[in-house]
């Protein structure tokens, strides 16, 4: 989930965002021979933070303003509640039905990073290739016009990214470096955050606790300083942001690692546990850095 | 006396909540009429529901309560009037009951003189009780899940509330609830009728205002709508009916305000992929009826109920987009079908050595081969009943069972695991009796689900689950509180309902010992099993057959002797007996005998608390009194019939045996005195009883029946 909407949920600020992104999931891939099924595929993404109450009037609207006739189309919102187990982050909502198609996925955000959200995000995700296939009228993602004179066709862009990528996903990907990779990225995050609430947790460390202070040195000058405005400082600059992408990377690791089926069943649950408790602390520790009052928003 | 019309507007209610929630909102209203004297006793509720709203509408409210006379009484008179005087204590009393202290009066009852006051409570408007209980009503329906919306999260509800309409005759009620005020205005379909209010100009006018706004608020009439237009466009193709299923016309009727359908079509060619696959493609996924010929064959047709009502181009727009979703989705099933036959199911036995079942218990091809020792053996445990299994058949169902596994089509149809490896063994040649074993393999899915129909496939079924479950708990992941992660529960319920319901002459007892076979400390581990699965068959004796809990207690409570002879240990035993216990509670004797048990097994008790030390059996030369000879000598006479009536399974003459022994009992509680001075005495009676008590204690805890 990118920072964007993982962190920008957090926390009590209004505040509202959309952009397009890449979705990556492994698994999904089949090596271009689908007609309807990525590896990666594109959404467009808003974070409404707090939803509005028209929020859905809005949606509708949207649909409307890129050339779809809500009167000759059946639309249908049908239960569907998002969950990432990973990030511990849920919601409820709808997957939106268009003449059966799913074309978006519309979540009421409840709890992110472990986080109780207030004020709550409402989430939409439209799914870009569904949506560009319905309204070309074609019967494969591929043969998506991705731009017109000359014809750019959405095989041109991607097919080979589809192709390359299932081969390594399912095929190719060394497992033991792959779980090398995790344990590095994990290890990492875990000392940015351990060094965070070392030097930030609003407690004071006790007599001979002693931590890997392997980015000890982040804070240079200002972690010896003992007025509160340096302290405040040092805060500001600790890297949590890319904290947060070295979690991210084991997800996508984990991702990779289930695709290539190394990851049984039950050692799924203690995996999933650990990119949570990164994915946790990360978030604690954003909250902890954005906390009002403190300079960082004064500043500003 | 006017009526009541409440509808809570709100973002689309997932539909399997919508019945409960539209009962639930009505139950709560008329509950709280009820309580607050505001209904009169013919009143009459009606309820409805859409996704967007939910309403009810109750006749024979009550402008307002009945004003009450209320009778207080305070202190004591003594305490309140001195001298003719109040005190204090009068005064405090006559502030609490809001009247004046020349008011109260003297109140005489039994237990002496006291303050009374008679307090005038007058009665409120319904509107005023109804605008400030509404909210806390609404706030209490049950959600299996809900959500906080708004800042400061004050409330949570099923999605965010839209509107609310609230009217007593012809007045708006001021419930306010999520940050929105009541008025008399409700909300047509989105699309149909557009973003503007429709006034509900007074109640009985509510339907017919939705109806103009294209809603139907009433289910039962939008359920009947939908069935008639799916008769109605299943009349466009020749000879052909719409697959009755109520579950989708259920969900269908909860997802639309305005219900119409459209037939749809796909290209003949989809239809040589299986049945099960396109069925579940086009109910599960897409909520589509399935359309067969008279001879349920399915026809290349399918039936989507629309939310919405259109012209006909607008009709050919939907069908072409529910068309293009469903060929991308049967092109889908294809191409993993398709994919799949390139590896036989027998070429996929070696890439089960890459699945991994459990990091510690290893693959899904280490799982099979156990489970191959395991089927072959409760195959043999069954020669002697005369089953026939055919074993070669079983040998490669088990061998090919999980193979389905490295399938595509059961990575993206998980639901359909077992089944599709079923329809790849019969289209790759492997014969009836092991494309049914392997697809029938997971049955029963439910404790009232349909077990598998073949003797090869109910042993697959055991054979696996069993093997789970003394595989995970020889690993120490046994079930914990409500911890279950392996389903091993559910696991010990599907072995259980296959027994009972294929009476497979297996015992649990046996059944464990198979699975556990060379392994080590087996002993522990055995006993660990068998009590799971015994814990389970009291779940299923209770839950699933109805049975009294007193029974399966007394029953599962036996005092064992061999486990593989207890009545336990066979489904079918168990099950017949504790039939046969239902019917003995009939007894007078049989229940007078389970009450004598029970005083017996606190004798011992209380004697073995006292330090008392009885031997295990009396002696029958040193019985003095008449009524202990008697019952000794009953109860040697009945041992041996006794014995044989439990190991030929005649339960019931068992049991009428033991309620027999009434009258000795009987007798010899009322002139025998069990706690006599005499040590040696009172030592061999004590015996006596626990002889009795454990000899019959064998099947059942019989103390356990006795009334309490």
């Amino acid at each position: 989930m990118s920072p964007e909407t993982f962190l920008r949920v957090l926390g009590p600020k209004a505040y509202s965002v959309a952009y397009a992104q890449p979705s990556r999931r492994p698994a999904d891939g089949r090596y271009g021979e689908n007609p309807n099924r990525l590896f990666k595929h594109m959404q467009f993404q808003v974070i409404l933070k707090p939803p509005p109450a028209d929020i859905q009037k809005i949606y509708l609207e949207s649909l409307v303003a890129i050339g779809i006739d809500l009167r000759q189309h059946d639309i249908k919102f049908e239960e569907d509640n998002w969950e990432a187990p990973t990030l511990n982050a849920w919601g409820v909502g709808w997957q939106v039905m268009l003449d059966g198609l799913e074309i978006t996925q519309f979540t009421y955000f409840q709890q992110c990073g472990g986080v109780d959200l207030d004020p709550i995000s409402g989430e939409i995700t439209y799914g870009l290739e569904r949506i560009a296939a319905f309204l070309q009228d074609v019967d494969s993602i591929y043969d998506i016009a991705w731009s017109h004179d000359p014809l750019v066709t959405y095989r041109d862009v991607r097919f080979a990214d589809e192709l390359q990528f299932s081969v390594y996903n399912f095929e190719s990907a060394d497992v033991d470096k792959l779980w090398q990779h995790f344990r590095l990225y994990e290890a990492e995050c875990q000392a940015l955050l351990t060094s965070f609430n070392d030097d930030f947790a609003p407690r004071p460390l006790h007599q001979g606790e002693h931590h890997d202070r392997k980015h000890g040195n982040l804070l240079g000058e200002f972690s010896h300083g003992d007025d509160s405005h340096s302290i405040d400082r040092a805060k500001d600059r600790f890297p949590v942001l890319p904290a947060y992408d070295l979690c991210l990377k084991c997800s996508h690791l984990f991702n990779l690692l289930d695709a290539r089926g190394a990851i049984s069943v039950t050692e799924r649950v203690g995996v999933i546990a650990r990119i949570r408790n990164l994915a946790v602390g990360v978030a604690k520790a954003y909250l902890a850095q954005q906390a009002p009052g403190q300079p960082a928003e004064k500043r500003t | 006396m006017p009526d009541f019309l409440f509808e809570a507007g709100v973002e689309e209610i997932p539909a399997r909540m919508i019945a409960a929630a539209q009962a639930d909102l009505t139950e709560r209203t008329i509950a709280l009429l009820k309580e607050a004297r505001l209904v009169a006793s013919d009143y009459k509720s009606t309820s409805y529901s859409t996704p967007r709203r939910l309403a009810v509408h109750i006749s024979g409210v009550l402008d307002r309560q009945a004003d009450l006379e209320e009778q207080l009484n305070g202190p004591s008179w003594k305490v309140a009037f001195k001298d003719d005087q109040p005190t204090a204590a009068a005064v405090a009393f006559a502030k609490k009951a809001g009247v004046e202290v020349d008011r109260l009066v003297k109140v005489t009852t039994a237990k002496g003189e006291y303050v009374g006051a008679t307090v005038h409570r007058p009665g409120l408007p319904a509107t005023d009780v109804l605008a400030a209980q509404m909210p806390q009503l609404l706030g209490s329906i049950y959600w299996p899940k809900n959500m906080y919306w708004r800042p400061g999260k004050p409330e949570r509800f099923v999605r965010p509330l839209q509107w609310l309409l609230a009217l007593l005759g012809d007045h708006v009620v001021p419930v306010e609830f999520g940050g929105i005020r009541a008025g008399r205005q409700t909300f047509g379909h989105r699309i149909l009728f557009g973003d503007c209010p429709v006034d509900v100009s007074n109640i009985s006018s509510y339907l017919a205002a939705l109806e103009s706004a294209y809603v139907l608020p009433e289910v039962e009439a939008r359920r009947q709508r939908i069935r008639k237009a799916l008769d109605a466009e299943t009349r466009n193709v020749p000879g052909a009916r719409w697959r009755e299923d109520q579950s989708l016309v259920d969900t269908v009727t909860h997802l639309t305000e305005w219900p119409t359908v459209l037939l749809g079509s796909f290209e003949p060619e989809y239809l040589r992929l299986p049945e099960e696959v396109l069925v579940t493609v086009m109910r599960d996924h897409q909520k589509y009826f399935a359309v067969e010929d008279t001879s349920g064959t399915l026809a290349p047709h399918f039936l989507t109920v629309l939310n919405t009502s259109v012209d006909s181009a607008g009709a050919d727009i939907i069908r072409h987009g529910n068309e293009r979703v469903l060929r991308a989705r049967f092109n889908d099933a294809r191409f993993f079908w398709d994919t799949d036959q390139k590896t036989p199911l027998t070429g996929r036995v070696e890439m089960l050595k890459s699945v991994t079942f459990q990091r510690e218990l290893g693959s899904y091809h280490a799982k099979t081969e156990a489970n191959l020792r395991i089927a072959v053996a409760l195959a043999d445990g069954l020669t002697a009943s005369g089953v026939s299994v055919d074993e070669a058949a079983l040998l490669t169902a088990v061998r090919l069972a999980k193979t389905d596994l490295t399938a595509e089509l059961v990575k993206e149809f998980t639901e359909l695991q077992g089944i599709v490896g079923g329809l790849y063994a019969r289209a790759q040649g492997h014969g009836e009796a092991v494309a049914q074993a392997i697809y029938s393999q997971y049955m029963p899915a439910s404790a009232d689900g349909a077990i598998p129909q073949t003797a090869e496939g109910q042993l697959l079924g055991i054979a696996d689950r069993i093997n789970t479950i003394v595989d995970m708990f020889a690993i120490g992941l046994e079930p914990t509180g409500s911890k279950d992660p392996f389903a091993l529960r559910r696991a010990a319920i599907g072995i259980i309902k296959v027994l009972a319901d294929s009476g497979l002459a297996l015992g649990l007892d046996q059944i464990v010992d198979i699975a556990i076979g060379p392994r080590q400390d087996n002993a522990t581990l055995k006993a660990r099993v068998v009590s799971f699965l015994e814990e389970r068959l009291a779940f299923y004796l209770r839950e699933v057959r109805g049975f009294a809990p007193s029974i399966v207690t007394a029953e599962l409570a036996s005092q064992g002797g061999n486990p593989a002879q207890s009545i336990k240990n066979r489904v079918t035993d168990a099950i017949g007996f504790a039939e046969d216990l239902t019917a003995m509670r009939g007894s007078e004797d049989f229940l007078a005998i389970c009450a004598a048990f029970k005083r017996i097994r606190n004798i011992l008790k209380q004697a073995r608390d006292k330090g008392e030390a009885y031997p295990d059996d009396f002696v029958a030369g040193a019985l003095t009194a008449p009524a202990e000879i008697a019952l000794a000598g009953r109860l040697e006479e009945l041992q041996t019939g006794f014995g044989s009536m439990v190991a030929e399974r005649r339960y019931r003459e068992a049991l009428t045996l033991i309620a027999s022994l009434r009258p000795q009992v009987d007798a010899f509680f009322e002139s025998v005195m069990v706690m006599d001075p005499d040590q040696a005495v009172r030592r061999n009676r004590l015996a006596l009883l626990s002889s009795l008590l454990n000899h019959f204690s064998r099947i059942a805890d019989f103390s356990e029946l006795a009334a309490t």
